[in-house]
């Protein structure tokens, strides 16, 4: 049985329960049950119309629920036995779903577990292992999120942008677990591109594909990070980078540029160069140049200042580090990076040691500490 | 969405201004507490917030190795130890401010007088095991 396949049904299946007049948050524990349900009853029995099973065993799931619910409130007249049809919707059930999930009055955390498991159709037992925390912990996250859009109308057009931060935060996760988040962010981007029509999303496709084309040669074998220069470009995914690329050309062609289409330029600049040496840095630092125009962040200068280090030398990229705040994460990793591409190997080694304290995680610590030890080696002869 | 370890010593924080040993509280005192910090881990299991908490006895071992085919060697508890951990609460938040109010909430548990105790709690960040995908390229 195709799992992705039946999870790829979920948000249909529970926007016809929300437009028959189920209430989202019963509704998706229905939609929830029924996707358990098909695990284990389809590999025996397979349905023909696999939608159309989902939605009359949710629809059952839902309507027991509810009964029991009205049972115990002595409210027998709150459900009707035949389902009604509501509103024809003016937008895309799919969509307005995403829209639900990424609420403004949810906080990051709250619209990642829910967009997981209400779009996603992820179980909470799986996002709760993907983001290491017990699944009670979770199964509360959910439910909580769920009471705060509890009050928010379902055919209400929402903010694509919003939504696209929430799919961008769980493909930055990566995977641990058994689920692959990427990969998941990836299937649900592209989900999110088949409802919309809007370029930022087309380029937010296109930045994962292009980011997830390199995971193989990211790590080494004993999990160590391989620094892009040093990859394996031999191991790159040349399906997705080819598709991210076509994917990023047609929404550029539109003319209406995001921060999600530039970040996407500059990861194909760097995957179109065979081998470091032929980056194109000069054009990396204009799509920075664009980068910083849209979103002003802190980080994207500090980017720059390495595409800068790249395309005049090292004492360009010191000059424009210089502009930048010190207490700036991985401030401290670019100027140990510069300092030793311009021949100071005694600060390079200083700094990558500092840097290395400071480090956000384990995986940049252990790679920062060697690089201090590798000058500090060489030094030492 | 980042985890933190709120950490709770016997010995080598700052004083606290409630600064009454436990053995010197009334029972109710301490049993007003425990229940404390029973509400707290079960009020953050409802905020989706929980991960872990746990509490360590004061006495320990130090333990190294001693070389191949021989026994680790034991050493301690030494009384002069400066910093000794009591034990901790981890929790997975949204933000540095959030676990920052969060550990001022844990330090605000009843002790001596039923007063709060202000006990310093330390907090520290978790670091994760990799880079977020975008940013190591």
């Amino acid at each position: 049985m195709d799992e992705v396949l039946l999870r790829s049904l979920t948000p249909s299946v529970l926007g016809i329960l929300v437009r028959r007049g189920a209430d989202f948050a019963a509704a998706e524990d229905a939609v929830q049950d029924a996707l358990v349900e098909a695990v284990r009853v389809w590999p025996a029995d397979p349905p023909r119309d696999a939608k159309g099973w989902l939605v009359t065993v949710a629809w059952r799931r839902f309507l027991d629920a509810t009964r029991a619910d009205t049972a115990r409130r002595r409210r027998e007249d709150l459900v009707d036995e035949e389902p009604t049809p509501g509103p024809t919707p003016a937008v895309d059930d799919t969509l307005q779903l995403y829209f639900l999930c990424a609420h403004p009055s949810l906080t990051p955390s709250s619209a990642v577990a829910l967009t997981l498991r209400a779009v996603g159709g992820l179980t909470t037992r799986q996002i709760a292992q993907a983001y290491l925390v017990p699944e009670a912990t979770m199964a509360q996250r959910i439910s909580r999120a769920k009471r705060t859009v509890s009050g928010v109308r379902f055919d209400q057009p929402g903010d694509v942008a919003t939504v696209l931060r929430v799919l961008y935060l769980v493909f930055n996760e990566g995977y641990s677990g058994d689920v692959d988040l990427a990969a998941e962010a990836i299937r649900l981007t592209r989900q999110l591109a088949a409802a919309i029509d809007h370029p930022e999303v087309a380029g937010l496709l296109a930045l994962m594909l292009l980011h997830h084309a390199r995971r193989a040669a990211r790590t080494a074998p004993d999990g160590s990070l391989v620094p892009l220069a040093e990859q394996d470009r031999g191991r790159w995914d040349t399906k997705a980078i080819a598709e991210g690329v076509a994917i990023l050309q047609a929404a550029l062609a539109r003319d209406r540029l995001g921060e999600f289409q530039a970040q996407a330029a500059i990861a194909a600049l760097h995957a179109d160069a065979r081998t470091a040496e032929e980056t194109d840095w000069v054009q990396i630092v204009e799509w920075y140049d664009e980068l910083a125009r849209l979103t002003d962040s802190p980080v994207v200068r500090l980017n720059r200042a390495v595409a800068v280090g790249e395309a005049d030398g090292p004492r360009a990229g010191l000059a424009a580090l210089l502009a930048l705040d010190e207490s700036l994460p991985r401030h401290t990793a670019v100027a140990a990076y510069l300092h030793e591409r311009d021949g100071d190997l005694a600060t390079a080694a200083r700094l990558y040691a500092e840097a290395a304290q400071k480090a956000p995680n384990l995986a940049e610590r252990d790679h920062l500490t060697r690089q201090a030890a590798r000058l500090n080696a060489r030094r030492g002869r | 969405m980042a985890k933190y370890l709120l950490l709770k010593h016997y010995r080598g924080a700052p004083a606290a201004v409630n600064d009454v040993p436990m053995d010197q509280w009334t029972p109710e005192e301490i049993s007003a507490h425990i229940q404390y910090m029973r509400d707290f881990a079960a009020r953050l299991e409802g905020t989706g917030e929980y991960v872990d908490g746990q509490a360590l006895a004061p006495e320990g071992a130090w333990v190294r190795y001693d070389g191949e085919g021989r026994p680790p060697v034991t050493d301690g508890p030494f009384a002069e130890t400066k910093d000794l951990i009591a034990g901790w609460m981890v929790i997975d938040v949204d933000t540095y401010e959030r676990a920052v109010e969060l550990a001022g909430e844990l330090s605000a548990a009843p002790g001596a007088g039923g007063k709060p105790i202000h006990e310093w709690l330390e907090v520290r960040p978790f670091l994760a095991a990799q880079p977020n995908v975008t940013e190591c390229h």
